[in-house]
């Protein structure tokens, strides 16, 4: 038989083909590309990282100055990404969970007003709650001049949230040590104590241990390491309030506009997923003597998990992609960063290539997490 | 979003036109498409006061506007045969590369940087503006060195926000950077109280202050922070298209050197003087060596009129941005404005 008329083979023949077509174009537009942009005398490649950016960027989750290179400010940019990001993603999901749940709650008025809250966050864009959110917040609080002091050195303006910082004179990296530990024997204990329980059936106070395994290792740092910390207390200058741990309202906006966004869609994925694990769970829990809410955490709440991860990743990529809104609210994000930096080179292709680069590989990273946790939460067959 | 998407857009696609438009189009010259074409097609930016904007029958003036009817003059005989093209801060120069336009004229400063790595060619520089910060009166600030620290909006325009941390870098101050991608939220900030100050070109700052619910309330501070002269752009290696758009603003500039106005162009066409003459395609044929018409000059100064009426009908003291000459004036009245001879 010819090699041609077999299957195997000709799958593999065709996809072969397929690739070889799309490396082709990839290849024909790149060399158009370059040999264009050469003819026309506009400088490539990405020598313009290494020079100086010269710019400043005033909300940095990592140091910067603007004598730094371009290729940190970029770095900058994707730290404010990721961080704003990130947050959105865990506050968003906690209050998801809680909405979610509360969707199906018995209470009318509670499953209504969730109701309510969902539907009027879905079916709005995002863009005209960030513009909302920011236009309240600056036209709402009163100037730097007349800010509220909430609290003794905490400030409240339409330039955001002021409050005093801690500064780490020795100890620091100490009580971080003593923190990783504690976490780790308050977990262990857990687990242990579970464990026991399983082979023993004799339970113990698990919360009252854990919280002894996690506050001795910081008792014992607290004790024999030399801690010093200094309060950085904002004060009032001319214009603004210097010093002090500073959250902007460009930030505010985003942070809370993303996070309600993606607490109605988790709302949602968690109540898709609660009500698709079978009715005959909750009939044999309440057999059982358990109360609602243990049934819900014990055995409703594990399933569900398995239903909503997929689902969850998908919402997760969309907070990290919308926040790149920012640049309509003036959060310094990878775009607003990559836009400046192409508007001083004018090297826009590989700029955009650069934060195009890196939405991907990030995208690509927060599947990987989640793909690896559904893994581990899948229903083991036996 | 929606503006976003269709920045990226237009970006994503006027690179791509670049890429066809630049195999295909390098045969003819510009003036050749263009004649072709029986029309200019010129980048502006459609939506700065005075310097781009579409009037209530969507006739589009403004000074940017007239120098690109200035050309069209020169090339067509008619002021008119002009199509224009929105280009934002971050396409300009992509549009221009890719043949998307014949020429950029939107308020772009001329720097070395872009004249020598972008594939462009600037003509004379037609305004000459500079950075500057206005602030509310009532802050009672008079000099931008007191800013220190003090919140500044800018857009992300090109070498804003660098002027800026140059300058309060030369001070040693410093100063918290709040920059927007939209003009509107730029201004609601800075109105609302978000930012002490707001910067940017002091044109720009003319046209923002107009907008305001009580101008009188702003007040643009003395110091001028950068340079920035203002020019029209063409791509590279396109020595005579590029001849006809800078000779085309220097007509401009010798009309009103010359006193040759659009109400006496006609009377003017009869003078005895022999560089009127030659400007007005009376004498000798200069608009043929540019492959124009002869009376190129006369049709430029008929279609739009001198330097001087150019700035008082867009940007002067009788209009919304009150601006006076300034350095914007002949150098003969201590200004810059100098046009080299026409001989």
């Amino acid at each position: 038989m010819p090699l041609f008329y077999d299957a195997r083979i000709r799958a593999y023949l065709y996809q072969a083909i397929a690739v070889g077509i799309v490396l082709l174009i990839a290849w024909v537009m790149f060399s158009t590309a370059s040999a264009n942009l050469a003819k026309q005398d506009i400088a490539t490649g990405f020598g313009f990282l290494a020079r100086q950016a010269g710019f400043v960027i005033t909300e940095t989750a990592i140091t910067y100055e603007p004598t730094d290179t371009i290729g940190r400010a970029i770095l900058v940019g994707i730290a404010n990404t990721v961080k704003v990001s990130l947050l959105a993603a865990l506050l968003g999901t906690i209050l998801g969970l809680l909405v979610g749940i509360g969707r199906l709650s018995h209470n009318p008025v509670l499953s209504r007003l969730m109701l309510a809250y969902v539907e009027a966050l879905r079916n709005v864009p995002l863009l005209l709650y960030l513009l909302l959110w920011y236009s309240l917040i600056i036209s709402a609080f009163p100037p730097v001049k007349q800010a509220i002091e909430m609290l003794p050195g905490v400030f409240l303006s339409n330039s955001g949230l002021v409050m005093p910082a801690l500064h780490w004179e020795s100890g620091f990296a100490a009580l971080v040590t003593a923190l990783i530990v504690a976490v780790a024997a308050a977990t262990f204990a857990a687990r242990i104590i579970g464990r026991r329980r399983v082979v023993t059936g004799k339970d113990m106070p698990v919360a009252a241990i854990a919280t002894l395994a996690f506050f001795l290792p910081i008792a014992a740092a607290l004790l024999i390491a030399n801690i010093s910390v200094a309060w950085d207390v904002p004060v009032l200058g001319r214009f603004r309030l210097s010093g002090g741990y500073h959250l902007r309202p460009e930030f505010v906006a985003l942070l809370l506009g993303l996070t309600l966004s993606v607490s109605a869609n988790v709302a949602e994925i968690v109540r898709a997923g609660i009500q698709a694990v079978s009715k005959g769970q909750w009939e044999a829990a309440t057999a059982l003597g358990l109360s609602r809410a243990r049934t819900l955490k014990l055995v409703i709440l594990p399933q569900a998990l398995r239903i909503i991860i997929p689902p969850l990743t998908n919402t997760y990529l969309t907070v990290f992609k919308n926040s790149s809104l920012a640049i309509a609210i003036g959060y310094p994000d990878l775009v607003m960063v990559s836009n400046t930096i192409m508007n001083q080179t004018g090297q826009a292709i590989e700029s955009i290539a650069i934060f195009m680069g890196v939405y991907l590989g990030l995208s690509i990273l927060i599947s990987l997490v989640m793909n690896w946790y559904n893994a581990k939460v899948a229903l083991r067959e036996r | 979003m929606k503006n976003r998407i269709l920045q990226l857009c237009a970006t994503v696609a006027g690179i791509a036109v670049g890429l066809v438009a630049a195999t295909s189009a390098n045969a003819a010259t510009t003036l050749e498409t263009v004649k072709a074409r029986g029309k200019l097609i010129c980048g502006v930016s459609m939506s700065t006061p005075g310097f781009a904007t579409a009037d209530a029958k969507g006739h589009m003036q403004g000074f940017d506007v007239d120098v690109c009817r200035a050309v069209a003059a020169a090339v067509f005989g008619d002021p008119e045969k002009v199509d224009f093209v929105l280009t934002n801060i971050n396409t300009r120069f992509q549009a221009l590369q890719s043949g998307e336009i014949d020429m950029l004229s939107r308020q772009t400063t001329l720097t070395f940087s872009r004249e020598v790595s972008l594939g462009l060619d600037f003509g004379p520089t037609v305004f000459y503006d500079g950075q500057g910060l206005m602030v509310a009166k009532s802050l009672g600030v008079n000099s931008a060195k007191e800013l220190t620290d003090a919140a500044i909006c800018t857009l992300p325009g090109t070498t804003t926000a660098q002027n800026l941390s140059d300058f309060f870098r030369s001070i040693g101050g410093k100063f918290e950077l709040v920059v927007f991608e939209n003009p509107d939220e730029n201004r609601n900030a800075f109105f609302s109280g978000r930012c002490e100050a707001i910067s940017s070109d002091r044109s720009d700052l003319a046209s923002i202050r107009a907008v305001a619910n009580n101008p009188d309330d702003y007040v643009v501070l003395p110091e001028t922070i950068s340079k920035e002269p203002l020019a029209p752009a063409v791509r590279q290696n396109d020595s005579n298209w590029r001849d006809i758009v800078s000779w085309s603003a220097w007509m401009l500039m010798a009309a009103e050197e010359r006193g040759i106005t659009q109400a006496n162009v006609d009377e003017m066409a009869k003078s005895e003087d022999p560089e009127i003459q030659r400007m007005l395609g009376v004498n000798e044929e200069l608009g043929k060596m540019l492959n124009l018409d002869n009376k190129w000059g006369y049709n430029i100064i008929k279609g739009v009129g001198n330097y001087g009426e150019v700035f008082e009908r867009n940007l002067g003291t009788k209009t919304a941005l009150g601006l006076t000459r300034g350095p914007n004036t002949r150098w003969s009245e201590g200004g810059l404005l100098y046009a080299p001879p026409f001989r």
